[in-house]
């Protein structure tokens, strides 16, 4: 039998995904900025967002402000450290090497949390009613905290851009993206502008955690794990390598993946990240250069037909 | 002004260069050049910084600089115009040029430099806002040219600045080239265009392969060489 929803169901379907979405977006794109700069795909990502839901847990006590600025701290500085203890000895080694010392961090990191933080009685981050309570426009469910995911999700990317646009460190990470050699033959400095990509990755992190967490509330060592796959699989679809790209894959795919747990039937909900992933392949298979790389075959298609260059064409 | 002693490099167990030892003085001309796999670009590449030197001693303005960041040695007063232009091609022309005076504090300088690299290089005010890699190869050379010159070097070192160029941007090329040496800029060139490189430059250095000096002189010395011209002069300059 075909259930046919009312309109107000899709607009929630998609105020809801619109949020989700929006963290995944936020992830991707700090972990696309890393990739760009260093050629590391961090997995330790994930314990960025396990040391801020911890702060988050231990540090709720003392009133929401006290949480939001701790959290800010400690995943900033865990970011810096990881570049400073794990990456920096080893950034001129091959991508395989780093990505292994990304997945011997995270794991390191993880059953560290395991060893200090045992199982046991339950961890949550307490949700905030203010924030995370209901409420009903025209049949739309909304929370306060969805508002918030949006407007904190708008003001990072435009900021994020801005900063890359209009900054001088903004056009240095843009040219090490593109040209990490070429831009230390510039006079880029390596330590400043990647300790500076980890720092805004922490940032960035530390927005989404508190976010993701007083929506999630479960306190647990490898909490970051399953967004972080998410986000991953995002920068993957975006095309690897292009910021923009990043963003909007990890926005699409927590789209996607919002849509398809309200709406698979409730026995094989359990399985929506595999459909998920299935439409992901499907799509790799067919756009193998990710969105991105399709929306830029399509603008070099038009610019050809459009503009006929001149090949030389000699300085006065 | 930069002087390498005996310099060599490895790429793991392969020698790119052995030895080597050469030259250029204040205001200079120096050309640079040999056979593919000479070694020219590794040589370049070791006085920047990007690569290391297994033994030898690299010397400017009286201080070694073996060991120091890319970013260190132009500090210094080293700039590079690298082979294949690597302009940054998703970055404005304009955003090329500022990227180049990442080592400068003088601001107020650096955007009058950029108002003259402007006037000698007039297709890149036209091209500010456009996209590095929507140039020509000829433009994108004029560019790669002036974020070096931005820096303020006192030493310009050009990988193969003509290569895949169409001849009349080789021309313009050479043209700039002539002009940077006339207004007093200190200049490493390496090419493939041996003929002209020697015509023009003050001294030329001819490499081997295996990143050996085989012949050292200006032009008129090198003519003297017996088996010089038949081993050199022709290639690359077709």
């Amino acid at each position: 039998m075909i259930v046919l929803a009312s309109s107000s169901t899709y607009v929630q379907y998609v105020m809801d995904s619109v949020a989700y979405g929006s963290l995944f977006a936020l992830m991707a794109l700090s972990l696309s900025l890393l990739f760009g700069v260093m050629g590391l795909m961090n997995f330790a990502y994930g314990e960025l967002i396990g040391i801020g839901a911890y702060t988050m847990f231990y540090t709720e006590r003392y009133g929401w402000f006290v949480m939001v600025l701790a959290t800010f701290a400690t995943v900033i500085i865990g970011a810096l450290l990881m570049e400073f203890v794990a990456f920096r000895p080893v950034r001129h080694a091959s991508p395989s090497t780093l990505l292994i010392t990304s997945f011997a961090l995270s794991i390191g990191l993880q059953k560290f949390a395991y060893m200090v933080f045992p199982p046991g009685s339950p961890r949550t981050v307490e949700p905030i009613p203010w924030l995370t309570n209901q409420f009903q426009v025209k049949g739309v469910l909304f929370s306060r905290l969805e508002i918030l995911t949006w407007i904190v999700t708008i003001v990072l990317l435009v900021g994020m851009v801005l900063l890359l646009k209009r900054t001088a460190l903004g056009v240095q990470l843009r040219a090490s993206t593109e040209d990490f050699r070429m831009a230390q033959l510039v006079g880029v400095k390596a330590n400043w502008v990647i300790s500076s990509a980890f720092a805004i990755t922490g940032f960035v992190a530390a927005a989404v955690t508190i976010l993701y967490m007083l929506n999630h509330g479960d306190v647990r060592p490898n909490v970051g794990q399953g967004p972080l796959l998410i986000a991953f699989v995002g920068v993957v679809i975006g095309g690897l390598g292009s910021l923009g790209g990043a963003a909007l894959g990890g926005f699409t795919l927590g789209v996607v993946i919002n849509i398809l747990s309200a709406t698979l039937p409730r026995s094989i909900q359990g399985h929506t990240l595999m459909f998920a992933f299935l439409l992901v392949i499907l799509m790799l298979v067919f756009q193998p250069n990710g969105l991105m790389g399709s929306i830029e075959k399509l603008r070099r298609k038009r610019v050809a037909q459009e503009v006929p260059r001149v090949a030389e064409e000699p300085a006065s | 002004m930069l002087e390498l002693k005996d310099v060599s490099v490895s790429y793991g167990r392969i020698a790119a260069v052995q030895a080597l030892s050469l030259e250029v003085k204040e205001g200079e001309f120096v050309g640079l050049v040999g056979h593919n796999g000479a070694g020219k670009s590794t040589t370049l590449m070791t006085i920047t910084g990007a690569l290391s030197p297994v033994s030898g001693e690299i010397v400017f303005d009286g201080q070694s600089i073996v060991g120091m960041a890319p970013d260190e040695v132009l500090r210094r007063g080293i700039a590079l115009v690298p082979e294949g232009r690597r302009i940054f091609g998703r970055l404005s022309v304009g955003e090329n040029i500022k990227i180049g005076a990442t080592v400068r504090k003088d601001r107020k300088g650096v955007d009058d430099d950029i108002r003259e690299m402007l006037k000698r290089f007039p297709v890149l005010e036209r091209y500010w806002n456009t996209s590095g890699a929507k140039l020509s190869g000829g433009e994108q050379q004029q560019l790669a040219i002036a974020r070096a010159l931005v820096s303020k070097p006192k030493l310009l070192l050009l990988d193969e600045p003509t290569l895949g160029l169409a001849p009349l941007m080789v021309d313009r090329v050479f043209e700039i080239l002539e002009g940077l040496h006339a207004s007093g800029t200190t200049i490493l060139l390496v090419e493939q265009n041996a003929a002209r490189t020697i015509e023009m430059a003050d001294r030329t250095y001819v490499l081997r392969t295996g990143g050996r000096i085989q012949f050292h002189g200006t032009a008129a010395e090198l003519a003297e060489i017996g088996d010089f011209e038949t081993a050199y002069i022709g290639m690359g300059s077709a």
